[in-house]
This record gives C-alpha cells, sequence and structure tokens, in this order.
C-alpha cells in the first residue's frame, strides 16, 4: 500500500517497521483502552447516564471543579504575566533560581505538593493560622481547592508567556515612544496585544490541567460530597462502589470538556496567527 | 565506468522535473550538469545515485558500465556522492567522518582497522588537511568542509563520483580555489564524475562535456567550447555568458536588424520571418568610421575602467542599450569616452529564427 | 544590572515592585510548599526521619517504583524513538493525527488514565473473566500499576525527540546511506548522536513523572500496603494515618528527586539550545 506521499524519504529505511511499532504500541497502549471508555458509556442507556451525570453530587463536584480551576488559572495569568515579566526583562540576584523553581509543580509529585500545601494552610499551618482568626478557611474549602489548582497551573502560563515576551520587539516599542506614546499608551496599546494569545494559551492549558488534577487536591480539600468534592474524586469514589457504569459516565462529562477546551485553545491559536501573522504560542 | 542514464522521468505530483533525459558519461570523464535552478539537473543526480527513484518506465535504467543498477539501492552502487552543504557527520571527528563508509560495510567486507587508518591518511594527505583529523566539523572552515566531503566519498573507492553543486554555499575566491584544485585532482585520479552546477564559469572551468538543462530537458551537450561558442539555441547562449539582444526580421535572404544588415545562409525562410541576434560583448567592436562591417551607430553613455576588461555601455539609434567588451590594449587605441558618436560593428555573431527559441527539445 | 536593552525604559518603581511581586508569589506558591516537605520531615528530629524509612512497607513501596520506572521508561524511550523516526524522516497521510495521538495522555485527567484501564482488565471488565479464570492480576497488582504508569508517561521522550529531529535535515542520513551503511547504522551511528541531550531530557522528564504519578495509580493499585503502594500511595496512606513525620519523610525523597529533575532539566536545556542551532560555515582561507 503506497501511503507514502512526498518524495524524498522513501529511499531512506525503516518506515514501515518504525510506523507499524509506533501505531501498535500507540493502539495497545492508548487507543484500545480510551474506546474501551467509550464503548461502556454507548451500553448506558441514555437516562442512566443523564441521571448520573446531571445528578446534585456531581453537578456540585463540576461547579466546584470548573470554578476553582478558573480561579487558578485566572490567578495565574495575572501573577503569571507578571512572573514571566519580571524573570525575562530584569536581571537580579537568584533570577535564574527562580525561573528554575518555576518548572516546580510540572516536576514535583501530586501527592508531595498535596501534603505540603494542606500542611501549609491548615488551621495550624503557617499560613493557614493567619487567616483563621478572620473565619478564612484556607483549607478543607473551596479557597484550599483553589489555592491548589493555582500551585498546579502555574508553570503553564509562565512557560508559555516567556517565549512571547523575549520575541517582543525592541523597535516596536521604540517606534511608540519616538511616536509621542507614554509607557502605558504603549503597554497597553502595543506590547499587551502582542501578549495577548500567548496569556491566553496558557490560560486554557492551566485551566484544562487544572480540571482533571487529583492528587494536590484531594489532601486539601476535604472531600466532602457537595461541598469540596472534585469530579475527579467523584470518579474514584464510584469505582470505588465498583459503579463502573457511574465512574465512565462523569468521565466522559469530563473528557467532554477537556477536548471543547482544547479545541478552544486550538481555534484560538489559529485565529491570532491568521490575524496577527504568527503563532501565539 | 561509464555512466548512461536512459529515458529518465520524474515528477513530484504535478511538477514534471525531468522529461525522458538520457546521458552518457564515459569513462574517467568529468561532466557538468548545467542549469537554473527547476532544471532538474539535481534531481538526475540523485536518481543516478540511487537517493531518488525515477517515475516506472520499462524503458529507463541507469547503468554503471553497461550494469543496469536502478534496482539496487544507493548504499549499494557504490557511487561517492558529495552534498552541496557537505552534510558531514557532525557528531564524529573528520578522521571517523572519512572512516565511516569503510566501518560500516558489513563484517566479511570490512577492512581491518589499520587498513582503514591507511587509507584515511591517504585521503587526508590527499586534501591536504592531515592536521585537522581529529576536528570536528563545526571547527572547519567551509572550503575544509567539503574537502573532507569528498575524501568521505573517494574513502569507499567509488565507482563514479557525483557531486551535487558542492561549491555553491562558499565563498568566491575559495570556490575559485576549490574548482581548481577538484580539477587537478580529477586529473590525477580519473573517476568517472558527474557535476551539477548553475554557475557556468565553474562548467566551462572543469569539465570535459557539458550538458546544459532546461525545465526538465538536456538543451545541448558538448565540450565546453562547443557549447560557448556554438549555442543551439537561444537559451543556451543566454545562459552560457552575456549576450547583447537584437530584434529583426529575414528579408529576401538577409537579417535585417534596424541599420544592421547580414547575410544570412541557411535553409530557405520566407520573407518576414521573425529573429533574433545574439552578439557576446566581446565580439563587438568600436571605431570612429564605417569601415566594411556590419555595424550600427551609437553613443557611448559609460565607461567602465577597473576590471580585466573595459566594459562600454552604449546606446543605439533606435535606443537599445549595447555592451561591449575589450581589452584594455584595444581600449587605448579606441580612445573613446562617454557622449562620444561611433560605430559598432561585428565580429561574430548567432541568429536564431524566432520558431528556433523552441526547439531545445532534444532529448 | 540590566542587560536586556528593553529594560532601559522601564522605571525603577515598576522594576521595584514587579520584582516584589513575583518573588513574593514565587516563594509564596513555590518555595514555601518545597520547605515545608523538608520542615514537617525533620519536625521530629532526624532520627525519627530516618526511621521512617526502616519500615518494611515504605522499603517495598520505594521497591515498586523503582521498578515502575524501570519499566515504563526504558519501553516508553523505545516507543519514542521509533515514532520520532516515522515521523520525522518521513512523509505520510495520517501524520499529524499520528502526532495529536501522542499527546493524548496529556489531555487527560489521571485518574481517567486509570479508569481506563480498570474498565479493561477490572473485575467487571473486558477481560476480568478471563483474567479471573487464569489467575492473572492486572488491575489491583503490579501489572496494573506499570501499564497506568506507561500510559501517563508515555509521549514525553517522543515529544522531545520529534520536533528537534524534524529540524535538523536528512542530509547526513543521506550521506550515510550513499556510503553503504543500514538503516540501523544509520540511525544508531548519525542520527541518534545528534539527538541525545534532547533525548536524555525527554528520559528526565519521563522518569520524573513516572515515579511520581499518583491519580492514575491510585484507581488501580488497591492500596494494598507492601504489595501494591508505590511510593506516592504510601506518603497517602501514612498521611491519612496522621503519621506526619514518616509521610513527609517519604515525600521528601520525591521532593529530592524533584529537585534532581530540575537541575537536570535546567542543565540539559542549554545544551540542547546550543546544539539545535545551524552550523555556520565559517570564513574563507585559501586551498593549500
Amino acid at each position: 500500500m503506497r501511503i507514502l506521499t512526498l518524495k524524498r524519504s522513501s529511499i531512506l529505511p525503516g518506515f514501515g517497521l518504525t510506523l507499524g511499532l509506533a501505531v501498535f504500541y500507540l493502539s495497545l497502549i492508548v487507543l484500545i483502552p480510551l474506546s474501551g471508555l467509550f464503548l461502556k458509556t454507548a451500553a448506558m442507556s441514555w437516562s442512566g447516564f443523564w441521571h448520573t451525570v446531571a445528578d446534585p453530587r456531581a453537578l456540585a463536584s463540576y461547579r466546584l471543579t470548573f470554578g476553582a480551576a478558573f480561579v487558578g488559572a485566572a490567578v495565574n495569568a495575572v501573577f503569571g504575566f507578571v512572573v514571566a515579566w519580571t524573570l525575562v526583562r530584569y536581571r537580579f540576584p537568584g533570577r535564574r533560581l527562580l525561573d528554575a523553581a518555576v518548572d516546580l509543580p510540572f516536576a514535583l509529585p501530586t501527592a508531595v505538593s498535596g501534603i505540603a500545601l494542606t500542611a501549609l494552610y491548615s488551621q495550624n499551618g503557617w499560613i493557614g493560622r493567619l487567616f483563621a482568626p478572620y473565619g478564612i478557611k484556607t483549607a478543607f474549602s473551596p479557597l484550599g481547592v483553589a489555592i491548589a489548582l493555582t500551585f498546579i497551573g502555574l508553570p503553564f502560563v509562565v512557560r508559555t508567556l516567556q517565549p512571547a515576551i523575549e520575541d517582543l520587539d525592541a523597535g516596536m516599542e521604540e517606534a511608540a515612544h519616538t511616536l509621542g506614546a507614554s509607557r502605558f499608551q504603549t503597554f497597553r496599546q502595543v506590547i499587551f496585544p502582542f501578549l495577548l494569545p500567548a496569556t491566553l494559551t496558557g490560560f486554557a492549558m492551566a485551566f484544562a490541567r487544572a480540571l482533571g488534577e487529583y492528587g494536590s487536591v484531594i489532601f486539601i480539600s476535604g472531600n466532602m460530597p457537595m461541598r469540596t468534592e472534585i469530579s475527579s474524586l467523584l470518579i474514584v469514589a464510584k469505582l470505588e462502589q465498583y459503579d463502573y457504569a457511574g465512574a465512565t459516565a462523569i468521565a466522559v462529562v469530563m473528557l467532554l470538556a477537556s477536548f471543547l477546551l482544547l479545541l478552544a485553545i486550538n481555534l484560538t491559536q489559529r485565529w491570532f496567527s491568521s490575524r496577527l501573522g504568527r503563532s501565539a504560542a | 565506468m561509464s555512466i548512461e542514464a536512459r529515458n529518465i522521468s520524474k515528477t513530484f505530483g504535478d511538477f514534471h522535473a525531468l522529461r525522458n533525459v538520457t546521458l552518457k558519461v564515459n569513462d574517467g570523464e568529468l561532466v557538468a550538469l548545467l542549469g537554473p535552478s527547476g532544471s532538474g539537473k539535481t534531481t538526475l543526480l540523485r536518481i543516478i545515485a540511487g537517493l531518488e527513484e525515477a517515475d516506472a518506465d520499462p524503458s529507463s535504467a541507469i547503468l554503471f558500465h553497461g550494469e543496469d543498477v536502478s534496482a539496487s539501492r544507493a548504499g549499494q552502487r557504490r557511487v561517492g556522492f558529495v552534498f552541496q552543504h557537505y552534510a558531514l557527520f557532525r557528531n564524529m571527528t573528520v578522521f571517523d567522518n572519512i572512516a565511516f563508509g569503510l566501518r560500516v560495510r558489513p563484517r566479511r567486507q570490512r577492512p581491518t582497522e589499520s587498513a582503514i587508518r591507511k587509507k584515511v591518511e591517504e585521503l587526508l594527505h590527499l586534501i591536504h588537511l592531515r592536521e585537522l583529523a581529529p576536528r570536528f566539523p563545526s571547527q572547519l572552515s567551509g572550503g575544509q568542509r567539503q574537502r573532507v566531503a569528498l575524501a568521505r566519498a573517494l574513502a569507499i573507492e567509488p565507482r563514479v563520483l557525483l557531486l551535487d553543486e558542492p561549491f555553491g554555499a562558499l565563498d568566491a575566491k575559495v570556490r575559485h580555489g576549490l574548482r581548481r584544485w577538484l580539477r587537478r585532482l580529477h586529473d590525477e585520479i580519473h573517476v568517472t564524475s558527474l557535476l551539477v552546477t548553475h554557475d557556468q564559469e565553474e562548467a566551462l572551468e572543469v569539465a570535459d562535456r557539458v550538458a546544459v538543462m532546461r525545465d526538465g530537458r538536456i538543451e545541448q551537450e558538448g565540450t565546453p567550447e562547443e557549447v560557448y561558442h556554438r549555442p543551439n539555441s537561444e537559451f543556451v547562449m543566454d545562459f552560457m555568458g552575456n549576450v547583447n539582444l537584437f530584434h529583426g526580421r529575414i528579408e529576401s535572404g538577409k537579417a535585417v536588424f534596424g541599420s544592421l544588415v547580414l547575410d544570412h545562409a541557411g535553409a530557405k525562410v520566407p520573407d518576414g520571418q521573425g529573429a533574433r541576434l545574439f552578439v557576446r560583448p566581446f565580439d563587438l567592436d568600436i571605431s570612429r568610421q564605417q569601415n566594411g562591417l556590419p555595424g550600427m551607430k551609437a553613443r557611448v553613455t559609460r565607461v567602465q575602467l577597473a576590471g580585466a576588461q573595459v566594459r562600454i555601455e552604449l546606446s543605439s539609434e533606435s535606443g537599445e542599450t549595447l555592451q561591449v567588451e575589450m581589452p584594455h590594449s584595444r581600449f587605448r587605441e579606441r580612445a573613446v569616452a562617454p557622449s562620444d558618436d561611433v560605430f559598432v560593428t561585428l565580429q561574430d555573431s548567432r541568429i536564431f529564427l524566432e520558431e528556433q527559441t523552441h526547439r531545445g527539445e532534444v532529448s | 544590572m540590566n542587560a536586556n536593552p528593553l529594560t532601559r525604559s522601564d522605571p525603577r518603581w515598576l522594576r521595584a515592585l514587579l520584582i516584589a511581586l513575583t518573588v513574593l508569589f514565587l516563594g509564596l506558591f513555590l518555595i514555601l510548599p518545597l520547605a515545608t516537605v523538608f520542615l514537617e520531615a525533620l519536625r521530629k528530629g532526624v532520627g525519627a526521619y530516618f526511621a521512617s524509612f526502616r519500615d518494611p512497607a515504605a522499603r517495598s513501596a520505594i521497591r515498586l517504583t523503582l521498578l515502575t520506572a524501570g519499566i515504563a521508561v526504558p519501553c516508553n524511550l523505545a516507543f519514542g524513538l521509533v515514532a520520532s523516526w516515522a515521523i520525522a524522516k518521513f512523509e505520510f497521510k495520517g501524520k499529524s493525527m499520528l502526532i495529536t495521538l501522542i499527546d493524548l495522555p496529556f489531555a487527560v485527567s489521571p485518574v481517567i488514565s486509570g479508569l481506563i484501564y480498570v474498565l479493561m482488565f477490572g473485575a467487571q471488565g473486558w477481560f476480568g473473566p478471563w483474567l479471573a479464570a487464569h489467575h492473572v492480576h492486572i488491575i489491583f497488582a503490579v501489572p496494573g500499576i506499570v501499564l497506568a504508569t506507561i500510559f501517563v508517561t508515555f509521549p514525553f521522550v517522543a515529544r522531545e525527540l520529534i520536533p528537534l529531529m524534524q529540524e535538523q535535515d536528512t542530509d547526513e542520513e543521506y550521506a550515510a546511506i550513499s556510503l553503504g551503511a543500514s538503516g540501523w547504522q544509520t540511525f544508531w551511528r548519525v542520527t541518534l548522536p545528534n539527538v541525545k541531550w534532547a533525548l536524555l531530557y525527554g528520559v528526565v522528564l519521563c522518569n520524573a513523572r513516572a515515579m511520581g504519578e499518583f491519580g492514575a495509580v491510585s484507581v488501580v493499585s488497591g492500596h494494598i500496603r507492601g504489595l501494591t503502594n508505590t511510593m506516592p500511595l504510601h506518603v497517602e496512606i501514612l498521611y491519612n494515618e496522621y503519621n506526619f513525620v514518616a509521610a513527609f519523610a517519604v515525600a521528601s525523597l520525591l521532593a529530592l528527586l524533584a529537585l534532581a529533575t530540575l537541575i537536570a532539566k535546567t542543565a540539559l536545556e542549554s545544551r540542547i539550545r546550543t546544539g539545535a542551532q545551524a552550523v555556520e560555515p565559517l570564513e574563507m582561507e585559501t586551498i593549500a
């Protein structure tokens, strides 16, 4: 079967073998298990599916998960912007260390960050005790969930913005300056629009990651159904009761949300690159 | 070891890179494949090397010394291929690069390590880079890299040597030096070679024969002298060097270009047939008076004295720009200056009838 | 202190403010949690810290983590090499879909990554009855843990290799082929050395995730103490038993792993950046 389309490469050997192996491994590990998920859902009746997915407990978990993920991503969008800007444009002692540290949420196992955050923000924790007198619970509350999700999404915005800020053309800023624009005007009208695509991409990626997060959240959240139970935990809870169908149904909803989000990211990037003539991230 | 490419065609999607091309390189010859980009020369070279496959056709074949190698892979054909951008293995030293072809041979055919070392050292001596053996490609200049690439190709004792614009990426001075060096090398080792280039100077200087290509076909083949002085088409003449171009027509057996009238000995041509006159700058001369040779009036607009020859630009009566080249000694005799009115006379020229421009369709 | 020409235009007060905000934000969200791990682990002194590792359950958790990574990383390394050769050196229909599929595990929540294997191999799963009949245990046993880990760490090596190999052109491979090298020789001697830093980088990231994965492994594991607990799961167990010092002690090992990963990452990143740049031809010289 001649599936090779272009010219040169037919001379290099190994195409059939490597492609075959790659597809085989991919099917085994990824495709077949994933299709199992959808087949299981297809086996459910529509009313059964809907019943599970729209259950008050499930709805509460969506509200919490999406809400906290949104807050976390938003905080990261703002502060991540500041951090990326500072790391790229300014020099100060410890800059390189901080720059490397930004990847910590990627590198640190989620269970470790989970218990560390809980220790920090629980009522006796160093930070938790600052807020306890005011009745603000930074752990075992939706706020705690948001805090954990902020931690987990931190690198996405920063790492997406850094290359974009590095790409900023000094000429643009100088041109605006010579034309009489104030610093703030230059930022608002020249710099920020340039960085908007990367910011949005980083936000969406942090949001997507936060939606599915499990390990760093379940310690600090308290896991009270209807109050501080995230959707991933709901899935695990159903599994522990051998309610495979219920767990699968919720999983499908989460997957759909992730998929739509990824689509939105792609479309945004494409829209920006067609308008501005370059890719967003 | 002769090379013969028979009836080779190649299409990439809608693009016809080669149209039924046939080429023969005799044993020990150095042939240059010359042409503009898109003419198909590199494609043909790569097909001969086995790095591309020609379109399927029962009559097409690649023959090395009469033996059909179309079915064998690139590695089996024992061709030495030199790439335009060197393609040196950047993670290996110069020594290891040159030794590579010998080291990857199947165990039975592999020479001993000491035999390999001897061969590599011979080649390093040939290319005058013995001290650079332990260096990495990134530490070499462009000219040095290309010499290493050549040595690497020669290490496997190739039946034929194929060079793809080997000097294209180098500075002018290095290019000239390497050209001469390649010619000397070829005279020493006599490997059948095929060189692809878009630089007509290079082809003329280095090759025993030149094949000029255009749009996937060979327009003309011959010695450098033939191709330069007896081009069979406008394209070849124009490609091989600067020309002055005049438009005119044939009338009563004479070719008329404005005030220039030339005899046109040739096949019977109807009156009014359009024609074009091609004249090399050095085939034009300047004189103060008409002296019996065919010529036209013109006014000198510019004289460029800096250079190996003097370049004079003139404007003819009909407003065309003429370029004349002559040695400094002759210029001193002529003693013309800008704004002078002079006669421009022809020593030699080529006339192409208008239909001839399409007559490049030889294979 | 400001080398970047752009910064000359940012006023000093702004610079100070932004730097302060950055340090505070990163300090709060990154440095403090990391420090907490070690402080909590050492809260009852160094003796109690080391005692945590004498617990046999902790030891078997460490062993299981090493075993899992020891299987998942080489498998995914091999896959990464194979897939990047096919993708970077050839053109074929469906290539972009293949690349998207490789990124898929990143888009899937860890819990769902575990769920899909439960659906296949769990007691009520597709193969459940068949497996039970043959006494093969995948879910709630080590094989399931390894499988789930392979799934979540699967893209790392490929994602590092593919863009780099796509960026490097194929001339060196063609040269090797024309000199008579076989496909395998070409891959081994020419292609691989040119991507070695990116390869190592991918392996480092893959390993970090393989050892630290929690969500997916938690779902397939069954949490059987001493048998099917990796280090992250063991941390959870200890924490839920209020055995905080031990929990943070084990966590501190993982945190050290994370720090080592970050160091390796930073070191490799600069190597990769210099390696990927095209080598510029140097200036001219005359021929001897």
